[in-house]
């Protein structure tokens, strides 16, 4: 298993520089200018300075060495110092953003929270919801809970986030007036009111990317354990006097999480990539709505780093998945 | 074993001809499909919506680009079922229009993926030597991080193709590719998979003896065999089309905003959501209506092309 995980991160190295690689490229061709805000009094040796300052003045190969310089050795030195207080990356030309003229580090940095408390609570409670849905409907197959939930689900596959997110605007917010519509970012919880008013600010988009990750882990918890619940040893718990709940609780769910878990995990990445709509929609300032405003403001280098630091997640948690995989199933052998 | 009183030797020539006439595999498939409720409801509502979409506008008498600005901002009114919008044009026709587009975009982009998927899992099976690459090409893929990639190729090349084949033709052949070329990879996985399995049976040994070319297997032995795969990618990827494209219009990055389709026309609607609330509900419902129905039809299918399934 060591040798497997060893071999499959050693491979992630060449898929990962493609992959920055491939970035680079396509943002290459880019027709957008950064000077393009620049007053044309500018006289165009200053632009050409100005240029050079943002690192545009040279060919295209030394400048994707120089960001993988910065991205892969300035800044893991900087968060080293940060950690430790040494001082390993003073006066190192940092990975800039031309949008905010500071590093896109810090910008990430400072948006992460945002992301991780909208998108990763939904996620957790996708998850807590999605479980008992699909263990249930799968042990009264064809029930009326069963059709009911199943139905349930396909809704919630079928049901694109910038509908639904806008669905419950027009209700909780415009008809009912209960919760607001737009998330504010400067909201400080010191005490009870201003945490009641973050909880109220969150529900909407939790719910709307809860509802998404509910129907897809439920469809899978509820195969997964309809494969588990026909098997052999199944009936041999019971036989032995086992309780339906010790059978269906413990030696069914615990098989059947192993697809679930890795279901799970492989859906990580896609947290820190930030819903970029559902953002968009209640205003969220996280990571998925820098994306997309830098996208639009033409900031390269940030759209190169974020875009990046998402396919460094996804394959890592491929990796993650499927040495999971190997752990938690033991008929599983990779070597 | 228990003797019989009378043994007849060789029972099974004195048996008559199987009773029932000979049914046909689509035949089969069908019938199964049919008895999918949730499937045959999705399938009929979703021939409604394509035969709406595709002849409502020669019915329907107003246009979708004809503005009459003294009709604006018009609630459901017996001339205007859906209402109008702030230029005063009927929803109707412009959900109708949308939808020709949207549902045009679903079919080009899934054909496209599928095509692409298909020849690569075909490939990747069916030809040992380029299993490792193509599939390490697809892990690639599989990795990218597609929507933001989806973004900046769309911003990348608009304007190039909206001077090569004008703004409509432009944008539309963009959207396809790009979607195209994000969305083949399970394809290509499934596909390849079936393959390497069909690959070994005593069908594919028996044409290659006779001297049957590779090209003609795969057309002829292969490809069939692995139809059933393919449909009901098929199916999941018109879904997938239809909501990227609309994710994209909703961005502000599909179509432009004289030019219809469904996610643009939602995006239109919550600018209004103050005053308009109930202009967001008809694009959406659309396309959840269609992308519900499509989803439903792929999992019937899914159902009746698995024999395993089938006669239970």
């Amino acid at each position: 298993m060591l040798t497997y995980t060893i071999r499959r991160l050693v491979l992630s190295i060449p898929t990962l520089l493609f992959i920055s690689l491939v970035i680079f490229l396509l943002l290459e061709l880019a027709p957008g200018d950064p000077m393009a805000q620049v007053p044309l009094t500018v006289p165009p040796e200053v632009k050409e300075r100005m240029r050079e300052a943002l690192g545009l003045g040279e060919p295209t190969h030394v400048r994707f060495f120089k960001w993988m310089y910065q991205f892969f050795v300035v800044e893991p030195m900087l968060l080293f110092d940060h950690i430790f207080g040494t001082a390993l990356a003073e006066g190192q030309q940092r990975v800039l953003s031309w949008q905010f003229r500071s590093p896109v580090m810090d910008v990430i940095v400072q948006r992460m929270p945002q992301t991780l408390w909208v998108v990763a609570m939904s996620y957790v409670v996708g998850i807590l919801i999605a479980l008992p849905i699909g263990i249930y409907s799968a042990y009264r197959q064809y029930s009326l809970f069963d059709q009911a939930g199943t139905f349930i689900t396909m809704v919630g596959y079928s049901v694109p986030p910038f509908f639904s997110g806008v669905l419950v605007i027009v209700i909780f917010s415009v008809q009912l007036g209960w919760l607001p519509s737009i998330y504010d970012t400067t909201l400080e919880v010191v005490d009870w009111a201003t945490f009641k008013k973050q909880i109220l600010q969150m529900v909407m988009p939790v719910m709307v990317l809860a509802l998404q990750t509910t129907a897809q882990i439920s469809r899978f918890m509820r195969a997964s354990m309809l494969d588990n619940l026909n098997q052999d040893y199944v009936r041999t718990a019971r036989a032995k006097g086992l309780s339906e709940w010790a059978v269906v609780m413990v030696h069914v769910l615990r098989n059947s999480m192993i697809p679930v878990v890795t279901v799970i995990a492989l859906g990580v990445p896609y947290i820190f990539g930030g819903a970029i709509i559902t953002e968009q929609i209640f205003k969220v300032n996280g990571l998925g709505q820098l994306l997309i405003t830098a996208i639009q403001a033409n900031d390269l280098p940030m759209v190169q780093t974020v875009t990046f630091m998402i396919a460094v997640l996804i394959v890592m948690f491929n990796i993650v998945a499927d040495v999971l995989y190997g752990v938690l199933d033991p008929r599983i052998r990779y070597d | 074993m228990t003797e019989s009183p009378d043994p007849k030797p060789i029972t099974a020539l004195a048996d008559e001809g199987p009773t029932a006439p000979p049914r046909s595999h689509w035949r089969d498939v069908w019938d199964q499909f049919k008895s999918h409720r949730g499937a045959l409801a999705g399938g009929i509502v979703l021939l409604f919506i394509i035969l709406a979409v595709f002849l409502g506008p020669y019915i329907w008498p107003y246009d979708a680009t004809y503005i009459d600005i003294r009709s604006r901002n018009q609630g459901p009114t017996f001339a205007h079922p859906f209402g109008t919008d702030q230029l005063g044009r009927d929803t109707l026709a412009r959900m109708l229009e949308g939808g020709r587009t949207s549902i045009a975009v679903g079919l080009t982009a899934m054909l496209l993926a599928l095509v692409l998927g298909s020849l690569i899992g075909v490939l990747a099976g069916f030809f040992r030597r380029l299993d490792g690459p193509l599939m390490r090409f697809t892990d690639l893929f599989l990795s990218l991080p597609l929507l933001p990639l989806l973004l900046v190729m769309v911003l990348l090349f608009r304007e190039a193709l909206n001077g090569m084949f004008g703004p409509e033709m432009g944008i539309f052949i963009l959207i396809v590719v790009a979607i195209g070329v994000t969305s083949w990879m399970p394809t290509a996985r499934i596909v390849r998979g079936d393959v390497l399995a069909l690959k070994e049976r005593e069908f594919i040994l028996a044409a290659r003896s006779i001297g049957t070319t590779n090209f003609n297997l795969i057309t002829r032995h292969i490809l069939p065999n692995v139809m059933s795969p393919i449909m009901v990618s098929a199916t999941l990827g018109i879904a997938n089309a239809i909501i990227t494209e609309s994710a994209l219009s909703f961005l502000g990055l599909g179509f432009p905003p004289d030019f219809p389709t469904w996610g643009r026309l939602l995006n239109d609607a919550t600018q209004y959501l103050q005053d308009y609330p109930e202009r967001v509900f008809w694009p959406g419902l659309a396309i959840s209506l269609t992308v519900l129905s499509i989803n439903y039809m792929g999992d019937g299918l899914r159902d009746a092309l698995d024999p395993r399934i089938r006669g239970r």
